[in-house]
C-alpha cells in the first residue's frame, strides 16, 4: 500500500498519518457538509436548475458559498461573464488556503499535492491547519482520507437536497446554517490554544484588528471581498508585530 | 434531468476559476522555496481567515445603511465560544451551536 517515497518519509503506524484517521477528523464537519448541502440542493431547485445541474455544479464547483452565489446571479439574469468572474473573486481565499498548506506537502508527487489541492475546502483547510499546528506534520493519505469523506458528503447531501426540492422545512429553522459558523469557532480555538502563552496575546490582538477592518470594510465591499483583503492586511500586520 | 450546452460550459468555467487557485499554489510551492517572510506571513493565515469567517456571520450588512451585529447570530456566538473554549471539542461545539441557534431562532 505505501510506495517507497512515502516509506522514507512517514513512520507507517502512527495514527496520525492514515485514511482512516482522516476519515475520523473528517465526522465533526459533517454536520455542516450535510446541513448546507441540502440546503443548497433546495435553493438550487428553487432557483430553477435540475438535479443535473445542481449535481454538476456540486461535482464541479465544491465551494458551497460560490454555488450558492451561482443560483442568485442566475436568478438575476446575470451574463456569463459575470458570473464567472465573481465566482473567481468568492473563491480566492482558496488560493491563501492553499497556499498555506502546499509547504507541508512538497514531499508527494505533483499528481497527489494537485489531488490535495482539487479538494480544499474552508472546512478541510480549518481541520488541515489544526492537525498541523497540534501535531507539527500533515500526512497525504489522512489528508486524502479528510477530503474524500467531505467531497462524498457534499455531494450525497446537496443531491438529495435537490431531490427533495420543497418538501424540506427551512434549514435555518433548525439552526442547522449555524453548524459552519461553530465549526470556525471551535478551529479557532483549536488554533489558539496549540500556540504558545507568548504568542497568544499577540493572536488576539491580530482578531481584533480582524473585527476592525472587518466591519469597515463591510461598508466599501461585498462581504466576500471583505474576508479576502482583511486577512491579507492582517496578516502583514502580523509579520510587522511580530517580536 | 436536463441541462443545455450554455449552463454546462458556465458551470466547466466556474469549475475552472474555482479550481485553478487551489491548485497552482500546490504546484509552484515544490520548486519554489519560499522566502522566510512569506512563510511567516503564512503562518498568520490560519488564524486570520478563520475569524474572517467568523466576523463574516456576525455583522448584518443587508439591513439599514449602517453595519451592526447581526444579534440572533451573536447570542448564539457566545455561547458556543465558551462551549469551544471549555470543551476544546469541535463535535460538542458544533452540535451545541446548531441547538443553541434553533432555540434563539424559536424564542425572537
Amino acid at each position: 500500500m505505501t510506495s517507497t517515497t512515502d516509506f522514507q518519509n512517514e513512520t507507517v503506524n502512527t495514527p496520525d498519518d492514515s485514511f482512516l484517521q482522516g476519515v475520523k477528523d473528517c465526522i465533526p464537519t459533517l454536520l455542516g457538509y450535510i446541513s448546507i448541502g441540502l440546503a443548497f440542493g433546495v435553493v438550487g431547485s428553487a432557483s430553477g436548475l435540475s438535479v443535473l445541474e445542481i449535481a454538476l455544479l456540486t461535482i464541479l464547483i465544491y465551494a458551497g458559498s460560490a454555488q450558492f452565489i451561482f443560483c442568485a446571479l442566475l436568478l438575476t439574469n446575470s451574463p456569463a461573464s459575470a458570473i464567472i468572474v465573481t465566482i473567481f473573486v468568492v473563491n480566492l481565499r482558496h488560493l491563501l488556503m492553499s497556499l498555506t498548506l502546499a509547504p507541508h506537502f512538497t514531499r508527494y508527487s505533483m499528481l497527489r499535492n494537485v489531488g490535495f489541492g482539487t479538494l480544499l475546502t474552508d472546512e478541510t483547510f480549518g481541520v488541515a491547519v489544526t492537525k498541523q499546528m497540534q501535531t507539527g506534520k500533515l500526512y497525504g493519505k489522512w489528508m486524502d482520507g479528510l477530503n474524500i469523506t467531505a467531497y462524498s458528503f457534499w455531494i450525497v447531501s446537496c443531491v438529495t437536497g435537490a431531490y427533495l426540492g420543497q418538501w424540506v422545512a427551512n434549514p435555518e429553522k433548525w439552526g442547522l446554517d449555524f453548524a459552519l459558523i461553530a465549526m470556525f469557532v471551535a478551529l479557532l480555538v483549536l488554533q489558539l490554544s496549540s500556540v504558545g502563552k507568548s504568542k497568544i496575546m499577540h493572536y488576539l490582538m491580530l482578531i481584533g484588528y480582524m473585527f476592525v477592518i472587518m466591519y469597515g470594510l463591510s461598508y466599501i465591499v461585498p462581504s466576500h471581498v471583505a474576508v479576502l483583503l482583511s486577512t491579507m492586511i492582517v496578516a502583514t500586520i502580523g509579520v510587522v508585530t511580530d517580536k | 434531468m436536463t441541462t443545455t450546452a450554455t449552463m454546462v460550459w458556465l458551470i466547466i468555467g466556474c469549475a475552472l476559476v474555482t479550481w485553478l487557485p487551489r491548485i497552482i499554489p500546490f504546484m509552484f510551492v515544490r520548486s519554489v522555496k519560499l522566502p522566510e517572510v512569506v512563510l511567516k506571513w503564512l503562518s498568520f493565515i490560519p488564524i486570520c481567515i478563520l475569524s474572517a469567517l467568523v466576523i463574516e456571520n456576525l455583522l448584518d450588512t443587508e439591513n439599514g445603511k449602517i453595519v451592526t451585529l447581526n444579534w440572533p447570530v451573536f447570542i448564539t456566538f457566545v455561547p458556543t465560544l465558551m462551549i469551544a473554549l471549555v470543551t476544546k471539542s469541535l463535535s460538542i461545539t458544533v452540535v451545541a451551536g446548531v441547538i443553541i441557534m434553533a432555540a434563539v431562532r424559536f424564542f425572537m
